[in-house]
């Protein structure tokens, strides 16, 4: 690997996006007004005295479900672009590294999703008053960890599509299970035991289940880093799959 | 500077190297030996043998879909080969110490859209530690100095290809093999693109250059002339005026295709006869 590559690579992926103002715009405030919405939703709840809103509940996960569902697309959108306008080809006949490339597009999608959940977490806390235990700075870490989840899947996804229109149905096929299953809708030990099964392995699970120890501690728990340690080698997992996608040599 | 100066030493060694036939010669860039290859059930090349000479501009013509770009891509190492061998600078083709030496231009421009010329050359001058002077001086080669800050989609067609071709330039490859580089662009333009490529040349520079249009096969030291996936002929635009009965270099290509055609024509009427 080589570090001046990749950062080159980090840059360029984030100089096309400067350009584009209004992909830049909707990554930024679509997740706050969303947001928005699941609070007026539940804004008449009532509830014994005691129980936390269903805001903090869902409101909290949301905040990390957004970053993994926008970069997922993002990410295989633009590196279908890649792949389909013969850059991907070429840059295969220069010496950068796959690592280079495959860490390039993470590092900066990650940097916009930090972005991202900044601006929704401050909104969830400083408008809507987010009543959890733990701080909001793991928040923020969990959502970013997700960020780059959706970008690893997204990388690897882009080598099955060949048209951008494809490649958005897999949407549907990866991100929608998994927001199903990780607990948002149904409490995972409520689910019959296929789907808790199904639950208990996919990525995105863990990252609630570490939203929830945020949620109930107001310190990191072993818990926490536990469940933040499994995504992370599950994103580099996916990451070491997507760079078995890139070829340097096609038929 | 010494990258040039590097290369004249190697090209004014070649006398004493001597023939191609001991050691990887430093006078044969491209050696390409028995070269099949086979997309899905397609043949796309049968069996190629040719050499491409170091410092020297060799043209590759043919008509479209006789095999020229997939034959560009196994030069560059990017094409799975399924018979014969490619050896490129003495290596194998695609190896990786290779991807310092050889530059690619794509047929179709594969450059980033939504970045500045300046950007795009920068990134992948980024790849060869270039540095800024490089990714001026590419610049400038290909003419695009007042737009280097202009976003690439926003050039016209012309432009678009050459801001490819300044990717490519700004590593200073030592193999440079390029697509029907000059497609789309105004006659002045071109015959400007030529002299820089025989400049290159020059240099020391290799060039591997495909194009449909044969009065540009002028000026080139020898043509690679390919048809339906073999190799029809390597030789000299002189030769070729010679074998094609014609000055005009499009009209003795048309003559040498239509002699092979009829050639296979009677021999596969020879073969019919021959067959109860």
């Amino acid at each position: 690997m080589n570090p001046l590559m990749m950062l080159a690579t980090t840059r360029r992926v984030l100089g096309e996006l400067r350009h584009d103002h209004r992909s830049i715009a909707m990554i930024l405030v679509v997740p706050a007004l969303l947001l928005t919405a699941v609070y007026f939703l539940f804004e008449n709840e009532t509830l014994p005295p005691g129980v936390p809103r269903t805001f903090d509940r869902v409101g909290l996960m949301m905040l990390a479900i957004f970053p993994f569902v926008v970069m997922f697309l993002v990410t295989s959108i633009t590196m279908l672009r890649e792949r389909t306008s013969g850059t991907l080809e070429r840059l295969m006949t220069t010496p950068i590294h796959k690592a280079d490339l495959l860490f390039g597009y993470a590092l900066a999608f990650s940097i916009m999703a930090a972005l991202q959940s900044l601006v929704a977490t401050a909104v969830a806390y400083l408008v809507f008053d987010l009543d959890i235990q733990g701080p909001p700075g793991y928040v923020v870490m969990i959502a970013v960890i997700n960020a780059v989840l959706g970008v690893a899947l997204g990388l690897l996804c882009s080598a099955f599509a060949r048209t951008e229109f494809q490649a958005v149905q897999f949407m549907p096929v990866v991100v929608v299970p998994q927001i199903l299953l990780c607990g948002l809708f149904v409490a995972r030990d409520r689910m019959n035991d296929v789907l808790e099964a199904i639950s208990n392995v996919l990525p995105l699970t863990f990252s609630v289940d570490a939203l929830q120890e945020i949620a109930a501690n107001t310190e990191a728990t072993p818990a926490l880093w536990e469940n933040a340690g499994i995504m992370a080698a599950i994103v580099l997992g996916v990451l070491v799959l997507a760079s078995l996608t890139l070829r340097r040599q096609t038929a | 500077m010494t990258h040039i100066a590097k290369h004249k030493a190697e090209f004014g060694t070649q006398a004493e190297i001597g023939t191609q036939d001991a050691e990887p010669s430093l006078t044969v860039a491209i050696e390409v030996v028995g070269l099949h290859i086979t997309r899905g059930r397609t043949a796309i090349l049968r069996g190629i043998d040719c050499t491409v000479n170091q410092g020297k501009i060799t043209g590759l013509l043919g008509p479209s879909g006789s095999g020229k770009t997939t034959l560009m891509r196994a030069i560059v190492g990017v094409q799975r080969i399924t018979r014969g061998s490619v050896k490129v600078l003495g290596r194998p083709a695609g190896s990786p110490s290779l991807r310092h030496e050889v530059g690619y231009v794509t047929q179709d421009p594969s450059v980033y859209p939504d970045l500045s010329v300046e950007s795009n050359v920068r990134y992948f001058g980024a790849m060869y530690g270039a540095t800024a002077a490089d990714i001026t001086e590419a610049i400038a080669a290909v003419g695009l100095e007042q737009f280097a800050r202009q976003k690439a989609a926003d050039l016209s067609g012309g432009q678009f290809s050459r801001v490819s071709l300044a990717c490519a330039l700004v590593s200073r490859p030592r193999l440079l093999i390029l697509d029907e580089p000059t497609v789309g662009l105004d006659p002045v333009l071109r015959a400007e693109l030529w002299d820089r490529f025989a400049g290159m040349a020059d240099a020391g520079t290799t060039l591997l250059i495909s194009s449909h249009v044969m009065e540009e096969a002028g000026h080139c030291s020898s043509l690679l002339l390919l048809r339906e996936g073999r190799l029809m002929a390597q030789l000299s635009p002189a030769e070729l005026s010679r074998r094609g009965r014609s000055d005009d270099l499009e009209r003795a290509f048309l003559h040498v295709i239509r002699e092979a055609e009829s050639g296979e024509r009677e021999a596969e009427s020879g073969e019919r006869e021959v067959r109860p």
